[in-house]
C-alpha cells in the first residue's frame, strides 16, 4: 500500500506557549486505510489534524502528499465536529463550498453536489436550509461537503462527539459504508474508545507533553464488524488500560 | 381585519376626533391648535403653489446623499476596524470622544465649512447616519463566527477577499442591515434639523410657517415626514426580508 500522506518529525507549537502542543510525529497513512487517533482533551489532536490541512503551518518537520493535484479537486478535505454549516446557504450551496474555486463546470458541479448528497442519504435536501435539518442531518451535508471535493483523504475531527447515541452509532456504519463505496483515506479524531476500534484500521493513541504517538494499535478484525466482536473488544480494552495509565502518569492531561 | 388592525386604526380615529372636537370648542386658539379637518385644503394649497414637492424633493436630495454617503463610509469602517486588531486599536479612543457628539452639534461647523449649502445639511445627516452604522457593522463583523471562517480556509477560500466573499459579508449582513435602517429613521430626524437653518427642504419651509403662525402648514409638513420615514422603512423591510430569508 503506498503512503498518500506521511509525516515526518512533525511538531506544532502556539505562539507564546512554553512547549509545543506535539513533537515528533510520524505517521504515514495508506491509500484506503481508515486510521484513528485517540488521546486524551489536550493532546492536540484536532491540531494534528490543522496542520494535516495545511491550516496550521508545523513548527517543525516536513509533510508529505503521494496525492494528486488536479484543479478539479482537493486533495485532502475536513469534517469538523459542529457541522459548521453555513445557515444562509441552502443545503446543497452549503456542500458547493469547496467546489467554488475549483475548476469545474456547472454541469458537473450540480452533479457533484447531487452525487454527495445521495451517498450521505439526503438526496432530497439540497432545497433545505441548515436550520430545517436535524444535527445527524447537519452532519451528512458536512460530510457530503467534503466528499463533493472528491478528496483522497478525509480528516475527520470528531465529527459524531456531538450527537446522541442511537444518530452516532446509524452515522458510524453510514461513513463505514461512505468509505467502502468511496475508497477515500480517513483521518478520525475521537476521544471515544469503542468508536475508534470499531471504526479503524488502525488507531493511534497519543499522549505526553508534548504529546506523541504512545502507541498504535492494530484492529485485525474482519468487516463487516460486530461492535461486541472479540478482536475489537481486546484492542478497545487493551486501548483504554493505556490511558488510564497514560493519565495516573499524569502525562494525559 | 385582525382584532390588532381595528383596535389601531380605532384609536388614530378617535385621536383625530378629541383632536379636532378640541380644535373646534374654542377652548384653545385655532393658531395654537388647527382642525384637522383643515389639513387637506392646506396640503392642496402647498401642492398647487409648487411648495410640497420642491420641498420634498429638497429634502429627499439632502437625505439621500446623506444617507448614502454616510452608511457607506459607516459600514466600512465599522467593518475594516473590526477585521484589523491594530486599526481597532488606534482608533478606540478616538470614536469614543466622537461618537457621543450630536450630529447637530456639528451644524456650526457644517455652515462654516460648506455654506448654507445643499452640502452642509447633506454633512450632517451623514454624521448622524454614520455613526449608527460605524457602529453596528463593527458589532456585527466582531460576532462573526471564527469557526466558519476556518471552514472556508480548510476549503480554499484562504484571502481576505474571499472570507469577505464567502463568510464576513453574509454572515454579518442581518446586523449590517439592522444598522441601515436605524440609520434611515436617524436620516430623517437630522433632515428637518439641518434645514432649519436656511437650506431649502421641509424643515425651512416649516420654519418658514411657523414664523407667520401658519400652523396647519407645520403639521402638513410634519406628517409628510412621518410618512416619508415610514414609505422609506416600509421599502427597506421589503428588500431586507428578500435578502435574509434564511433567517427563520
Amino acid at each position: 500500500m503506498a503512503a498518500i500522506v506521511e509525516l515526518n518529525g512533525i511538531a506544532a507549537q502556539f505562539p507564546g506557549a512554553e512547549k509545543p502542543v506535539f513533537a515528533d510525529i510520524d505517521l504515514s497513512i495508506a491509500r484506503g486505510e481508515f486510521v484513528i487517533v485517540v488521546g486524551a482533551s489536550g493532546a492536540g489532536k484536532s491540531t494534528l489534524l490543522r496542520v494535516i490541512a495545511g491550516l496550521l503551518a508545523p513548527s517543525s518537520g516536513t509533510i508529505a502528499h503521494e496525492i494528486e493535484n488536479r484543479p478539479d479537486r482537493r486533495e485532502i478535505a475536513m469534517v469538523f465536529q459542529e457541522a459548521r454549516l453555513m445557515p444562509w446557504r441552502k443545503v446543497s450551496d452549503n456542500v458547493a463550498l469547496g467546489l467554488e474555486g475549483l475548476t469545474v463546470s456547472a454541469d458537473e458541479r450540480k452533479q457533484r453536489i447531487a452525487d454527495a448528497l445521495k451517498l450521505v442519504g439526503l438526496a432530497d435536501y439540497g432545497n433545505r436550509w441548515a436550520h430545517e435539518l436535524s444535527g445527524g442531518q447537519r452532519q451528512r451535508v458536512g460530510i457530503a461537503r467534503g466528499l463533493a471535493v472528491d478528496p483522497d483523504l478525509l480528516l475527520m475531527d470528531e465529527p459524531f462527539g456531538a450527537l446522541d447515541a442511537i444518530t452516532r452509532q446509524s452515522l458510524q456504519d453510514e461513513l463505514l459504508r461512505i468509505w467502502k463505496e468511496t475508497g477515500k483515506s480517513i483521518l478520525f479524531v475521537t476521544h471515544d474508545i469503542d468508536e475508534a476500534v470499531y471504526l479503524g484500521d488502525r488507531v493511534l493513541l497519543l499522549g505526553g507533553a508534548p504529546a506523541k504517538v504512545v502507541r498504535s494499535y492494530d484492529v485485525d478484525a474482519p468487516r463487516p464488524r460486530s461492535r461486541e466482536g472479540e478482536e475489537v473488544g481486546r484492542v478497545g480494552a487493551q486501548v483504554k488500560a493505556d490511558l488510564s495509565t497514560l493519565f495516573d502518569e499524569g502525562g494525559g492531561i | 381585519m385582525s382584532r390588532r388592525t381595528f383596535l389601531g386604526a380605532g384609536g388614530l380615529f378617535a385621536f383625530l376626533l378629541i383632536w379636532e372636537l378640541v380644535a373646534r370648542s374654542g377652548v384653545v386658539e385655532a393658531t395654537l391648535l388647527p382642525a384637522p379637518s383643515k389639513l387637506p385644503a392646506t396640503l392642496i394649497s402647498e401642492v398647487t403653489l409648487g411648495f410640497w414637492h420642491k420641498m420634498v424633493l429638497a429634502s429627499l436630495n439632502h437625505y439621500l446623499i446623506g444617507l448614502i454617503s454616510g452608511s457607506l463610509l459607516g459600514v466600512l469602517v465599522g467593518s475594516a476596524v473590526a477585521m484589523f486588531p491594530t486599526l481597532d486599536a488606534v482608533q478606540s479612543w478616538l470614536a469614543r470622544l466622537l461618537r457621543p457628539i450630536p450630529p447637530l452639534a456639528w451644524i456650526p461647523f457644517a455652515i462654516i465649512w460648506f455654506g448654507i449649502s445643499e452640502t452642509a445639511a447633506a454633512f450632517i445627516i451623514a454624521i448622524g447616519v454614520f455613526w449608527i452604522n460605524y457602529f453596528t457593522a463593527y458589532t456585527a463583523v466582531r460576532a462573526v463566527d471564527p469557526d466558519l471562517i476556518e471552514l472556508a480556509a480548510s476549503f480554499g477560500h484562504r484571502s481576505l477577499g474571499a472570507s469577505l466573499r464567502k463568510v464576513i459579508m453574509p454572515a454579518a449582513a442581518p446586523g449590517i442591515l439592522s444598522g441601515l435602517r436605524a440609520g434611515l429613521g436617524q436620516g430623517w430626524m437630522t433632515v428637518v434639523a439641518a434645514e432649519l437653518f436656511g437650506i431649502t427642504g421641509i424643515g425651512q419651509r416649516m420654519n418658514e410657517a411657523a414664523g407667520l403662525l401658519a400652523t396647519e402648514v407645520v403639521i402638513v409638513y410634519m406628517l409628510t415626514i412621518a410618512l416619508l420615514y415610514g414609505l422609506s422603512d416600509m421599502l427597506f423591510v421589503a428588500a431586507q426580508n428578500r435578502v435574509l430569508r434564511w433567517q427563520r
